[in-house]
């Protein structure tokens, strides 16, 4: 069946559907990954949007058993891609993509030039869109205009791992590459939803620092995890952010932050750390970014994008707080960065 | 600031090349070289460089201060050290041939000696990779594994290793006369019967951990001083573990591996390179289960490798420029991407295409090699195709390859035998062509099921088209979505045309009427997340957008850039595709260069090549790349695409002439579809290459050639031959590097050799010619300017007729020709010149016998011998070539022959990879590269020529083996000067009987059929013989068993050898005139001034 993807400015793509037939609409973003779509469709931080996947073949390696997930379904509102594999290959895979886009009522388009998409998205920045593999809608979706963390946050607190330690990680549209993250090195993960004060919800010291997770849309939507953010600051409780996380801990120490042009979404972004020189290749997928001049004089930039030269973490010059920009957690893409979960678990008493 | 302080610490940087072309060392270092002296040439850092491959670009003028044209051997390099005293050495840009020789220096202690530096990661490092046990051993150390086995020279040892590692386990024996043989045990049974089977035959046996069907993925590593480092680009073998890398199929990026696989084995990667301390780039190779995530570190390869220059052309990230920044002192950080010049060099390219690199073989050219591949590198050069889906690379990357193969299917291939050989992709579709299934095809091949869905996929729509075409006569047949289909999955305009029964015209208009034509796309190393500002581009189906080039030119080329005087000009370079015997880094030179000549005149060049292997696929070296097919069709779509974007008065002009025979092969079509060509004209071009009308041409300017004719049947062939009289030459009429060709020597021999050549060539009659026995054969290659002659080198072959001359030794200027044969040799050019109104570079082949000569071929294009005229006379004949095809009347007078030295070019042979190969030098070409050097005389430029070859002075003895009374009499005067040298001289019955009629000293050995002791074999073997002299006869084949052995046995023993009996005249007088110390160390320059 023919599929259409429609973005805001009256561009029209037409493909072929290899998803669920239902239309659907979101924010626009493309990943330059080459492997993981069942990590980023996943991914709670593309809640809302329709993913453009640059690697011309997907579909290669089929999908795993949702162990291997990032969370417990497809987040992405749409996938586009030039060419869909429907013949996977891989001791691994329990279907096809197309099979699981079709159970997860997903829409998804192939024969697209994505490389003209891209680069039209790269001009114009991220725009809104709508996929039409089923009947037209008119509305459009806007991730950005409201606070989605209802929408990928855990309901309840849930506790993982056994550890001396119990790191609190607020769940603003966690991946489980955190918890796993955490896990694997020794330590009790406490997961809360993003609307959970820690301070009043858990007994007193009860818990010995504070992770805020990665997450979709624009952090100054999530005014009630920014204020808790806030009261953590204020008790000094060691606190490390990822991706949204930190911008939210930007927000709550009182900088800003704004929206990146197209915004930094792959697995080769290098950042360099200020003040060791030493550079690492990172996962990012993140369209706002902080704002390193409208930190306080506490704070100090801590890693830089090399490509642009946006800031890609911050850090207190005298306490624990420290936040990164792009994903130690990886899953899709390169996993050195995980060494910061160790300096993390390092500040935690 | 004291990074700084760091890099400006070198003032002369020594680069040491991989010397000539062979299997396993190719063009890619000349890449890599080329590179590390741009790098240099940037940080005004003195450059020298000793390569004596004088058909490389970096051997250029433009690229290092100094030159040396000698064999790159420790002793040569301790020369050069001491006479230039650098400061520093670059050891990783010419293959295994400078890091061995960077190796024994530092054993010698030459570096500490001299105090010179070695750049990039240090000899530790690169020891340790080097030694298989030291590596086990290193990687022990961080818990990565390596694959488990040991070496075994008795049963129980090697039962005592079974049991540690379990079964099953690979066997190996030490090679042997006749092939390395291994096999698979399953059990101990199995095993117990094996290893006594092959202990029997070989002292020691290998014993491993059999990885049956594992992948195999490399990455490509860079690291800087400072512990920053990146994996560039990971690649992924079609093809299971156990064949070679050079031999298997690849694509890049992986394609099977999911984000845990890809990420894991990248991190393994980091782990291991930063653990060994690498400096620079470095390859690794990995095995991975295909059932489960176990892997094993294969190799790391501590220097660039043909591995990383495909993947600098596969991702755009210019790896040895980048290495030689690292080298030195230079951290990635602080390095910009080459493509984008905005963002950083420490990132990793992100592909939004897929690459298929094939290698290319050339089997057919040997006498006794396999088509099965294996562990060992065999081809002889590659292709790389860019597409955005598999098939549409794949059936690029076989149309690349210039093997005449335009599908998987319909190409004569009907042999259903699933082994692994060079033609395994054609018979797997002709397999599932048949109705078999992928899982059948995955179990014997172990190529993942991934890869065989497509390939099915291929093979289903190609049946498919063939029932419609046939179900239907009309053209309807072609729908403009059957064809958009084909040409997304990658099928030609030639084979739709064949299948629809239709000119290859017919579809190209249909397509250009349904707007079905390729789109191009822009290589920018990051997914189109930035701009480019390079134009690195390809062509592809799957896509909407056309991309425009990249205006902002910010890419200069390195010379003045010259106003153009009629607007802007463009013109196409088309290069010369997969290197192959018969046309290799030589070909690339002349477009390079052509290319430059071009830009520095004004107009905007655009370079069509497919060869990751070369310096013309580097991005910047013309202002725009298409890395595409050298076919009519794809040619045509660049055509169209370049007039369409240019507006200009003087249009789009290709060039034809400088990447060998491929695009010459073109002109015609391209002339009659009305395109613009500079330089001589298509049809004077087909004049020379049809032998009819060439024939006809010479008869009437009354210039001599032998007596031809063609023939579609055999019986008349034979009684042509008769009529002229044996021998005679066999050869199909179109003709490259001698396909096909041969000697007959008699009518029965003569119908054995039909049989084969009409196989060969289906569509081209076989041509007889007489063979002139005993002649001398000359070159000249020059270039003609409106017909006259402008400028010309000739050069004399040292072997007579009956070597192929890309075989041959070639001297130049010549040393023994009669002055009347030169007149007579310019007056012949200048009337062929004149009558076909030759406007270009040009190359006649001429045979001199008794004061006569006579024309064998004429190429109306530059041949493989123009960067050694042009060097070694000092003119540039493919720039003049070029501004005379530009219209430019050049002038002036140019001295080629009196000459104060003497250049010698020397094939180089790869024998020692082609199992079982006859290496006796035949009139079908077998070298695979050649080098050249300069002597103040015609003995010290071919010594010095010969040990860059590989060739050793030899110390003691020397073994003969003279066929025929008339070798023997001519060999007489060079046996009585080896014997007075004092050389102790081994013989065999015929030879040593006359040696002694002649009263020369000699020992007798025994042929391996009189099995009598001391056998020739043992003699070899126990390394009593340092110089094998075997001539053998043509005519005979009586005998020839036992020279075969001898010969292989020299190459397998790596004994020097030589077959021919001109070169054995001259290496002998070379040897009584000259000792090792007497060759001068004299730089480029030195000889010649201009």
């Amino acid at each position: 069946m023919q599929g259409k993807l429609i973005l805001s400015d009256g561009t029209v793509f037409l493909g072929e559907s290899f998803g669920v037939e239902e239309s659907t609409s979101g924010e626009v973003v493309f990943n330059t990954g080459m492997v993981g779509y069942p990590e980023s469709l996943t991914d709670p931080s593309y809640f809302g949007q329709i993913l453009v996947l640059t690697y011309p073949l997907q579909g290669n390696y089929g999908v795993p058993k949702s162990e291997f997930w990032e969370s417990g379904k497809i987040q992405a509102k749409g996938l586009i891609v030039q060419n869909y594999i429907d013949h996977p290959s891989h001791f691994e895979s329990r279907k096809s993509l197309g099979e699981w886009l079709k159970e997860q009522k997903i829409p998804a388009i192939q024969g697209i030039d994505t490389r003209e998409l891209t680069r039209k998205l790269r001009e114009h920045g991220v725009m809104l869109g709508k996929i039409i593999t089923g009947e037209d809608i008119n509305e459009i979706y806007d991730p950005n205009s409201e606070n989605i963390l209802p929408n990928v946050s855990c309901r309840k607190v849930k506790e993982y791992g056994v550890g001396k330690k119990n790191i609190v990680l607020i769940d603003c549209g966690a991946k489980e590459n955190i918890i796993r993250s955490l896990v694997k090195r020794g330590v009790k993960v406490t997961r809360v939803p993003w609307d959970f004060n820690p301070i009043i919800g858990l007994p007193a010291n009860g818990f010995d620092g504070v992770l805020v997770s990665n997450g979709p849309g624009d952090p100054k939507q999530a005014g009630k995890t920014i204020e808790i953010v806030k009261q953590l600051l204020e008790k000094g409780v060691p606190i490390f952010g990822i991706c949204l996380g930190s911008q939210i801990l930007a927000l709550a120490a009182g900088g800003e932050t704004y929206k990146l042009k197209f915004g930094h979404r792959g697995q080769n972004q290098p950042v360099q750390d200020v003040i060791s020189k030493k550079a690492v290749i990172t996962s990012q997928n993140h369209g706002f970014a902080v704002d390193m001049k409208s930190m306080g004089k506490d704070w100090e930039e801590w890693f830089v994008n090399l490509n642009d030269g946006t800031n890609e973490g911050i850090r207190h010059k005298n306490k624990p707080f420290l936040a990164v920009q792009f994903h130690p957690e990886a899953n899709p893409g390169p996993t050195e960065g995980g060494y910061l979960f160790d300096e993390f678990i390092k500040y935690v008493k | 600031m004291g990074n700084k302080l760091k890099k400006n610490k070198f003032k002369k940087v020594l680069v040491l090349g991989s010397g000539a072309l062979k299997i396993g060392e190719a063009g890619e270092f000349d890449y890599s070289g080329s590179q590390a002296l741009k790098a240099l040439k940037e940080a005004k850092i003195e450059s020298v460089l000793i390569n004596p491959n004088i058909a490389t670009i970096q051997t250029s003028k433009s690229l290092a201060n100094k030159i040396y044209f000698l064999p790159v051997t420790p002793y040569f390099v301790q020369k050069v050290i001491e006479k230039e005293a650098p400061d520093g050495i670059f050891l990783s840009f010419g293959g295994q041939t400078a890091l061995n020789c960077g190796l024994e220096l530092e054993r010698r202690g030459i570096f500490k000696k001299f105090h010179v530096q070695v750049l990039g990661s240090s000899l530790r490092s690169i020891q340790i990779t080097e030694d298989r046990e030291l590596f086990a051993k290193e990687l022990f150390k961080i818990a990565v594994k390596v694959p488990k086995g040991g070496f075994a020279r008795t049963f129980n040892e090697a039962l005592k290793i079974g049991r540690k590692l379990g079964y099953p386990l690979l066997i190996r024996s030490g090679f042997s006369l006749g092939g390395l043989s291994s096999g698979v045990a399953s059990n101990k049974e199995e095993f117990i019967n094996m290893v006594s089977g092959a202990l029997k035959k070989a002292p020691q046996i290998a014993i491993e951990e059999y990885l049956k069907h594992w992948k195999e993925i490399e990455y490509e590593v860079v690291r800087d001083r400072d512990g920053n480092k990146i994996t560039v680009c990971n690649m992924e073998n079609l093809d299971p573990l156990g064949i070679h890398t050079g031999e298997s199929i690849v694509v890049a990026p992986s394609q099977t591996l999911n984000n845990y696989q890809y990420h894991f084995l990248r991190k393994l990667s980091l782990q291991v390179i930063e653990h060994l301390r690498i400096v620079g780039e470095c390859n690794i190779q990995f095995a991975l289960n295909p059932k489960n995530n176990d892997c094993r570190v294969i190799e790391v390869n501590a220097r660039l490798s043909r591995s990383s220059a495909l993947a600098s052309k596969a991702t755009g990230y210019p790896l040895a420029y980048i290495a030689a920044k690292i080298a030195l002192g230079f951290s990635l950080p602080e390095l910009k991407n080459s493509v984008t010049l905005s963002t950083s060099a420490f990132f990793e390219p992100s592909l939004d295409y897929m690459v298929v690199k094939i290698p290319r073989w050339d089997l057919q050219k040997f006498v006794g090699a396999k088509e099965i591949i294996g562990s060992e590198m065999k081809s002889v050069g590659e292709v790389m195709a860019i597409g955005r889906s598999f098939p549409e690379a794949l059936q690029k990357a076989i149309r690349m390859m210039e093997t005449g193969q335009d599908g998987l299917l319909g190409n004569g291939i009907d042999d259903t035998k699933l082994l692994p050989t060079t033609q395994r992709l054609f018979v797997i579709a002709r397999r599932f062509s048949k109705g078999e299934s992928v899982e059948n095809i995955y179990k014997v091949t172990g190529i993942d099921p991934w890869f065989l869905y497509q390939i099915k996929e291929i093979v289903e729509f190609e049946d498919s088209l063939q029932s419609s075409s046939s179900s239907s006569s009309s053209s309807g047949a072609f729908s403009r979505q059957i064809v958009l289909k084909a040409k997304k999955l990658g099928f030609s305009d030639k084979l739709l045309a064949r299948t629809f029964k239709v000119n290859e015209k017919k579809i190209r208009e249909f397509r250009k009427k349904h707007d079905i034509a390729p789109r191009v796309k822009h290589i920018d190393t990051l997914a189109a997340e930035y701009p480019a500002k390079t134009n690195y581009l390809y062509l592809t189906y799957h896509g909407n957008e056309s991309e425009t080039a990249s205006t902002d030119c910010s890419l200069q080329p390195t010379v003045v850039k010259q106003k153009p005087e009629d607007g802007s000009r463009e013109a196409i370079v088309l290069g010369s595709g997969p290197y192959r015997i018969g046309s290799s880094v030589e070909f690339d030179w002349c477009c390079v260069t052509a290319a430059e000549t071009l830009r520095s005149k004004g107009f905007k060049t655009i370079i069509i090549n497919c060869n990751p292997e070369t310096v013309s696929t580097d991005f910047d070296c013309a202002d725009k790349l298409y890395f595409e097919e050298l076919t009519f069709e794809r040619v045509s779509d660049i055509y169209d695409i370049e007039k369409k974007a240019n507006l200009a008065t003087d249009g789009v002009n290709l060039v034809l002439g400088f990447g060998g025979q491929v695009p010459n092969n073109l002109a015609m079509s391209c002339f009659q579809a009305g395109y613009k060509i500079l330089g001589t004209s298509p049809k004077s071009i087909d004049r020379a290459e049809d032998r009819n009308k060439f024939s006809k041409l010479l008869d009437k300017l009354g210039i001599e050639q032998p007596a031809w004719q063609s023939f579609k049947n055999s019986d008349e062939a034979v009684k042509f031959a008769g009529k002229i009289g044996y021998p005679v030459l066999i050869r199909p009429s179109y003709v490259l590097s001698g396909s096909a060709m041969n000697v007959a020597y008699s009518g029965a021999g003569l119908k054995k050799y039909l049989k084969h050549a009409s196989y060969v060539s289906l569509e081209h009659p076989v041509v007889i010619s007489k063979f002139v026995e005993g002649a001398k054969e000359i070159e000249i290659d020059g270039v003609g300017q409106k017909g006259k002659l402008l400028i010309y080198a000739i050069s004399e072959h040292v072997e007579n007729a009956g070597v192929h001359s890309g075989d041959a030794t070639i001297v130049l200027p010549p040393q023994r020709l009669f002055l009347k044969t030169v007149r007579q040799i310019k007056k012949a050019t200048k009337k062929i010149l004149k009558a076909l109104d030759i406007n270009g570079p040009f190359n006649i082949q001429f045979l001199a016998k008794d004061n006569r000569v006579s024309v064998i071929e004429l190429n109306l294009r530059a041949s493989r011998s123009f960067p050694f005229v042009s060097k070694v006379t000092g003119f540039n004949f493919v720039e003049m070539a070029t501004r005379v095809m530009l219209g430019e009347v050049l002038s002036g007078d140019f001295k080629t022959i009196d000459l104060d030295y003497v250049g010698v070019k020397a094939p180089q042979f790869s024998f020692s990879r082609i199992k079982g190969a006859d290496p006796r030098l035949r009139v079908e070409m077998s070298s695979t590269g050649e080098v050249a050097c300069f002597g103040d005389d015609l003995e010290e430029a071919y010594l010095k020529a010969i040990l860059a070859t590989g060739f050793k002075m030899p110390k003691r003895s020397v073994f003969l083996t003279i066929g025929g009374e008339k070798n023997k009499l001519d060999l007489l005067t060079s046996a009585q000067k080896l014997s007075s040298l004092g050389f102790k001289i081994y013989a065999t019955e015929h030879t040593h009987e006359f040696l002694n009629k002649h009263s020369i000293k000699n020992t007798r050995v025994y042929k391996i059929s009189e099995r009598k002791t001391p056998s020739v074999l043992d003699s070899l073997k126990n390394d009593k013989i340092d110089l094998v002299i075997n001539i053998s006869e043509p005519r005979s084949s009586r005998g020839e068993t036992a020279g075969y052995l001898i010969r292989r046995s020299c190459v397998d023993l790596g004994i020097p050898l030589i077959t021919n009996l001109q070169a054995a005249e001259l290496l002998v007088s070379a040897l009584a005139n000259m000792k090792l110390e007497d060759l001068q160390i004299k730089s480029w320059d030195e000889y010649v001034s201009s």
